[in-house]
């Protein structure tokens, strides 16, 4: 069933490449608190990766593995949202992805805990304890950095605007999503664009920070056209695997 | 920035210990997020169940310069170790 395959795919690569760009603070934080607590969350992210494609390895059934579909797969193949692989910028920048992310992520994985596919419903339910602690978390941070100091709230209605239009793309049905809600597999992303909001604009209002009006969405990571940052990421984290095949440690 | 979060101690209730125990220190904004962060930094590996922070500088200590005059007096004072009763054997292992 082709149309499982691009959501498992979906699912695997936004925890793929998003646990990815969290993984390029370690060392580099602000403070040692949050290089560990981001670290554990890109941890959490690559666990989900390998339960999402391990499945879809398995779905599309051509023998090819989560490794094979992590690091053999070019750009153009890649299902992402274009958020995830949005540059990690300033701290700020990169809690404010965390937080759009997490609010998306969670109602994702609670409509897929009901979905029609036993294994779907399985992994999802896993992921959605994960995904409730990330929330938590970046919400809370959200909101001291917002409601701080001028120059951190500064810093966070600056990444707001920046990342704001890439949320959209999150809400997108195309005729994937048709068959997928026929199925009863996973409802249209257009559904969860209530229970979204509900999460992001009171967090917001308490951070004292404002959303763009404009609902203009930059889209195409879920048809594989990427922006010029996904081949950078794709490079570092593919390298290994295209200089040396099959190595293993 | 480190320098203007306030210090936290962690106390960490494990699996399978009744009391809560001092694990170590970090750094954080406020209570809500000291206790994330020491669930991120602290329960990594399944350690705990239950988890307080307290300011550390809520945390009245005794001053190792009065260590004499706190502890040496116990010293001398071997009576206070009930060693030297002879225990009846019918009372069997104490």
């Amino acid at each position: 069933m082709t149309a499982l395959f691009e959501l498992l795919l979906r699912m695997g690569d936004n925890t793929l490449i998003l646990g990815h760009r969290l993984s390029e603070w370690c060392g580099h934080a602000p403070v040692l608190e949050e290089d560990i607590a981001l670290a554990n969350i890109s941890l959490d992210l690559i666990g989900q990766t390998q339960l999402w494609l391990g499945l879809a390895g398995e779905v599309e059934g051509k023998g090819r593995t989560a490794d094979n579909l992590a690091y053999l797969r070019d750009a153009a193949e890649f299902r992402n949202a274009l958020l995830v692989e949005r540059p990690n910028g300033d701290f700020g920048a990169t809690l404010m992805r965390q937080f759009l992310f997490d609010a998306w992520h969670c109602e994702q994985l609670k409509a897929l805990v009901e979905s029609s596919k036993a294994r779907v419903a399985e992994i999802a339910a896993k992921a959605l304890k994960e995904a409730t602690y990330h929330l938590e978390r970046s919400s809370d941070l959200v909101v001291r950095l917002g409601d701080g100091t001028d120059e951190s709230r500064r810093r966070m209605q600056a990444a707001l605007d920046e990342l704001w239009s890439y949320t959209g793309e999150l809400f997108l049905d195309g005729p994937t999503d048709d068959a997928l809600d026929e199925a009863g597999v996973a409802p249209p992303p257009s559904s969860l664009r209530p229970a979204w909001d509900a999460i992001v604009q009171p967090v917001l209002a308490e951070a004292t920070l404002k959303a763009p009006e404009s609902r203009f969405a930059h889209k195409g990571g879920r048809r594989g056209v990427h922006t010029e940052h996904l081949g950078y990421i794709l490079a570092q984290m593919q390298f290994l695997q295209r200089a040396y095949p099959n190595s293993i440690w | 920035m480190s320098s203007e979060w306030p210090l936290w101690e962690v106390f960490i209730r494990g699996q399978h210990g009744l009391n809560h125990r001092h694990v170590g220190s970090l750094h954080a904004p406020d209570a809500e997020l000291a206790i994330k962060h020491a669930r991120d930094v602290y329960t990594r590996r399944n350690e705990g169940v239950s988890i307080w922070v307290v300011k550390s500088n809520d945390i009245a200590a005794s001053s190792p310069s009065e260590k004499g005059p706190l502890f040496e007096p116990a010293n001398s004072k071997v009576y206070r170790h009930p060693t030297f009763y002879d225990i009846p054997d019918d009372v069997g292992h104490m």
